[in-house]
């Protein structure tokens, strides 16, 4: 089992909607709900995260704050979406200024359904994240690996 | 004496990171449990320890490493010395410096939020200076030496003779090791208002040794109170216990204070039950000679 697996720590940001999930996610991380015992901290620091929640349409005001908060995020990292809106714009999809989905500006590894969504969806969606994070550690690992092996023999050959 | 002494720091060395990651483990597992929840496995730290240094190394700028790393081997350094048995003066010296390059560090870096908490880490470190100059100097008093084995070994119930001091150390413990209600600089929880203060532009590698520096620090500092209850081997288990449940029960019950209380309690406390503490000591000489 990978480490990051174990402790995956969360930032979590609302861009826009009606903020039910956001607070949904908040309850999920009360001690009611009790995130700790998956490892999880909740850090609010990009630096440190691991995997991003974010609920909400996202419309063009707060395009730049997802997409800066996204990339300070060191790799690898994981994009829970939450809620109806977080996939597709939900009721908000129709408005002028929204862009509908967090999909369009970062990439997204896993959607929680909900309009809210529940905090034990919520949970889960984030235990499935830490997967991936295993998962995509893996393949970072592997991808690296192979570049070593690729360049070994082009050394070799400029020797 | 020495030569036990010499161990002493050694098994500090090679130790330190299991016992203060455990007693950091510990203490989430109790506090998730006076919150009525399951909470995180005992070895949660090291897990999360484990994946900071399993991340690649990014700092802000090429001056923020060499500073952590500063901080990291200085904080080791102050608990090997006091394990040790160095000098008094060289002790408060490198403990001072240790913490000042952590807040060079979170200056360093340009963020609003480490700046703040820099700030606010410079204010704790005046509150909480004096008390443990103060503590030093009352256990001097009682053994008639700066030595951790003398000091140890002294045969005299050191709380009952310095339970101002005590009660003073207590008081800036939970300063130095950040639990509420003085985290105002940096907290292990969710602190909204300066996203991580101190430990905002580290990431990684960085953040890890820093944690890792938290550990050995709480190591030698809960050695401090292991001496007030030394004389006897039953209060050397109780007492650093019950002291380690009420800094906890402690951190759980309140909420952080603005850095001016912060302050001026801990002078107070410092003045009041420290010195106050102090003064028989220098009577009593008085009277003698």
């Amino acid at each position: 089992m990978s480490a990051i697996e174990k402790s995956p720590w969360l930032i979590h940001y609302d861009a826009s909607s009606c903020n039910g999930c956001d607070i949904e996610v908040l309850a999920c991380l009360t001690p009611m709900y009790d995130a700790e015992r998956f490892g999880c901290i909740v850090t609010g620091d990009p630096k440190q995260a691991d995997i991003f929640l974010i609920t909400g349409s996202v419309n063009n005001l707060n395009i730049p704050v997802v997409k800066n908060i996204y990339e300070q995020m060191p790799e690898p990292k994981a994009v829970v979406a939450i809620g109806a809106c977080a996939y597709s714009g939900g009721v908000f999809a129709e408005c002028y200024n929204v862009q509908g989905g967090v999909a369009k500006v970062i990439p997204v590894d896993v959607y929680v359904p909900g309009c809210a969504a529940k905090p034990e969806s919520i949970l889960d969606g984030v235990v499935r994240a830490a997967q991936i994070l295993a998962e995509k550690k893996k393949a970072m690992r592997k991808a690296r690996r192979a570049a070593r092996h690729a360049e070994s023999p082009a050394q070799e050959a400029a020797k | 004496m020495k030569g036990y002494e010499l161990y002493l720091a050694i098994a500090y060395l090679v130790l330190g990171p299991f016992v203060g990651g455990l007693i950091d483990g510990v203490s989430r597992k109790v506090t998730a449990r006076l919150q009525g929840r399951v909470g995180p496995p005992i070895i949660q730290p090291f897990y999360d320890l484990r994946k900071l240094f399993s991340r690649k190394l990014d700092p802000v700028n090429s001056l923020q490493m060499p500073l952590v790393v500063s901080h990291f081997i200085f904080a080791v350094a102050t608990g090997f010395l006091i394990f040790e048995g160095s000098d008094i003066l060289l002790i408060i010296f490198v403990l001072t410096l240790a913490a000042i390059f952590l807040v060079l560090a979170a200056y360093s870096t340009g963020s609003p939020f480490s700046a703040i908490g820099a700030d606010r880490e410079l204010i704790m470190m005046t509150a909480y200076e004096p008390m443990v100059i103060l503590t030093l100097v009352g256990f001097f008093k009682v053994a008639g030496s700066f030595h951790f084995g003398d000091i140890a070994a002294v045969g005299k119930p050191t709380i009952l003779l310095l339970p101002g001091i005590f009660l003073g150390l207590v008081f800036v413990l939970i300063m130095k090791l950040r639990k509420s209600p003085f985290d105002i600089s940096t907290s292990h929880h969710a602190h909204q208002e300066l996203v991580k203060g101190l430990t905002a532009d580290l990431g990684g590698p960085a953040l890890g040794l820093v944690e890792l520096a938290d550990w050995y620090e709480s190591v030698y500092l809960y050695g401090l109170v292991f001496l007030f209850f030394s004389w006897n081997p039953i209060a050397a288990v109780l007492g650093p216990l019950a002291t380690y449940f009420i800094i906890i029960l402690i951190d759980n019950v309140t909420a952080r204070v603005k850095w001016e209380l912060a302050l001026t309690s801990a002078w107070i406390v410092a003045i009041v039950a420290g010195v106050g503490n102090l003064i028989p000591f220098y009577l009593i000489a008085r009277v003698v000679h």
